[in-house]
């Protein structure tokens, strides 16, 4: 049993960091992720960690460093949010072309403009196609699960790719919750020692990273990086097995709340998911047959999987923290395109909210819930993508 | 006590209210209870009004958004009760915790509060003056609460005062804060 403490999710973060240790974290301050570094930060200064802390000019620098370092041959690690992985992009797809496994924390935060400091997921998912897993967290303890489990998986021979584990800006990372922490020695030996691939450092066995790869061979490369992600998923499941026999705490793809015999499903992910899981029981107390999936893993998405467990809906509603102005939201199309192989065909609307960190409240779920079960007795959809919580 | 307690704290910037549900989640782990604590963040600035809250369960915790619909209300400023509805949302068995020099029935008066919410007055800042020497009400509030909702007993609320001061703080302050808590909890009077 580890300690049971009552942390921000910023501190569980930066907690997993200083028992992960990592050789190299190259990082640029900004809100809401500025205490991870922060603290980290304290973790160097006071000879708590052995890490190389490099302090950049941007966090465009800070993934360059953070690339060099993982191609010279070290476990790397950083953090951010919202401008600041805009910042990165660039180097987001250098890091996973490069087939490097470093791991970066990111608590998700509204993009500008208008400037707002506050969570949504239009960082995060503005990554979607960098090539990096993406693990989400609904809370401060999912968050420390996921960024220990990251490594391993980041690193595992199968896969070798970037990940980033995403919690919501200021909803987690600045409230305090409850949490269990892992023994330092457990964590240790639960990573591992980092084991280098092909490192730039080992100059008997010189090698070249990101050179110059015409449409001769262009192709073969993104080819394996897909065949990588696809090879991500197993190991994701793997590595939580292995994870639940030290820690208690099971993971999946994603976790399925009530879902068995759902006519109306939900699907949400982070933060909201808790809020959401309330409110479900409230209905299925009224004898209303809904239930709730909460994505973990976006990238590899796991759509046969996911199809499965939404097979026994007939309506389907789907919540986006994120925008894509003149389409669907992220998660509504990864859900669509899951179904559409699926053959239930049940009806599935959208639901944009939380925005710049605007409140979701149970009465914003209990809204959603009676819509669906509006289209389930009536089968007549208004809206398929829609507000949630907005003024009009 | 219901199996969730919400909590709503009203005070203004500089009076340690969001420092005080941080301690008050402390204590309440320390009882091994789960919970929750976390402000409002708007532009954060000295005197101006902000809430914090608390969530504490027997059970894992999974609502992250602001409490509406408190069971417990803690004001640190009693001035807020003139621009404020600190009752909004409050359900019928509501406890309300106000720091002012007034009784109990002149606080439930004016704010006009019904006959099955209860009102516990204590003048935090009188005695944080005595003790601490500076009118910051946030640790005798704290022990003014926890007497109110009986959500966690003395002692353990005494040690988790201690342990967030940490080694930052002469022996004088802690001693005096926990002085300022220990008074709350027993000046603390219900009307």
């Amino acid at each position: 049993m580890g300690k049971r403490l009552a942390v921000t999710g910023n501190q569980a973060i930066a907690e997993a960091m200083r028992q992960i240790n990592p050789d190299v974290c190259a990082a640029y301050p900004i809100t809401p992720s500025t205490e991870v570094m922060q603290r980290f930060a304290s973790f160097v200064a006071n000879g708590k960690v052995d890490t190389e802390l490099v302090t950049v000019e941007s966090e465009h620098s800070a993934m360059s460093a953070c690339i060099g370092a993982s191609a010279a041959g070290g476990r790397v690690m950083t953090a951010t949010s919202s401008q600041g992985l805009a910042l990165m992009w660039e180097m987001l797809h250098i890091a996973s072309g490069m087939r490097l496994p470093v791991v970066m924390t990111l608590v998700n935060r509204a993009l500008s403009a208008p400037i707002n400091i506050h969570g949504d997921h239009s960082d995060g998912m503005g990554a979607r196609d960098c090539g990096w897993i993406q693990l989400w967290s609904e809370n401060a303890q999912e968050a420390y699960d996921n960024l220990i489990q990251a490594i391993r998986i980041a690193e595992h021979d199968d896969v070798r790719l970037p990940a980033m584990v995403c919690l919501d800006g200021f909803i987690i990372s600045h409230s305090i919750e409850s949490m269990e922490f892992l023994s330092d020695d457990l964590v240790k030996e639960f990573i591992g020692e980092f084991k280098a691939k092909n490192p730039l450092l080992d100059v008997n066995n010189p090698v070249t990273y990101g050179p110059l790869v015409l449409p001769d061979y262009f192709m073969e490369f993104k080819r394996q990086q897909h065949e990588a992600m696809l090879n991500a998923k197993d190991v994701v499941l793997q590595v939580a097995k292995e994870f639940e026999k030290v820690s208690g705490r099971s993971y999946g793809l994603f976790e399925e709340y009530r879902l068995d015999d759902a006519e109306i499903a939900i699907v949400v992910l982070n933060s909201a998911a808790g809020t959401f899981k309330d409110v479900v029981d409230e209905y299925r107390d009224r004898g209303i047959k809904v239930g709730l999936l909460k994505p973990r893993l976006f990238r590899p998405f796991p759509y046969k999987e996911v199809a499965e467990a939404l097979s026994g809906a007939k309506v389907i509603g789907v919540l986006d923290r994120a925008d894509s102005f003149g389409g669907f939201g992220p998660m509504y199309m990864e859900i669509a395109s899951a179904m559409m192989s699926n053959g239930t065909n049940p009806v599935m609307i959208d639901r944009v909210y939380g925005l710049g960190g605007r409140d979701f409240m149970p009465e914003h779920a209990a809204q959603l819930i009676d819509e669906l079960k509006e289209i389930l007795d009536t089968g007549k959809v208004t809206l398929y993508k829609d507000y949630l919580g907005v003024r009009e | 006590m219901a199996e969730t307690v919400e909590i709503r704290w009203h005070g203004r910037g500089g009076q340690g209210t969001v420092t005080a549900a941080k301690v008050l989640a402390d204590a309440c782990l320390s009882g091994g209870k789960y919970v929750q604590a976390f402000p409002e963040y708007g532009p954060e600035r000295a005197g101006a009004p902000l809430r914090a809250y608390n969530r504490i369960s027997s059970k894992p915790l999974r609502m992250h958004c602001p409490v509406t619909h408190p069971n417990i209300v803690a004001v640190v400023d009693a001035t807020l009760l003139d621009s404020i509805d600190v009752a909004e949302g409050a359900p019928d068995d509501a406890i309300f915790v106000v720091n002012t020099a007034k009784e109990p029935s002149e606080i439930r008066k004016k704010m006009g509060l019904k006959d099955t919410q209860k009102v516990f007055t204590v003048d935090a800042s009188k005695i944080a003056l005595e003790t601490i020497g500076r009118p910051l009400p946030n640790s005798c509030m704290l022990g003014a609460l926890a007497k109110a909702s009986g959500l966690v007993p003395l002692d353990v609320l005494l040690a988790d005062v201690k342990a967030s001061f940490g080694s930052k703080f002469s022996e004088k302050i802690i001693t005096a804060n926990l002085e300022a808590t220990r008074r709350g909890y027993e000046e603390v009077k219900e009307g």
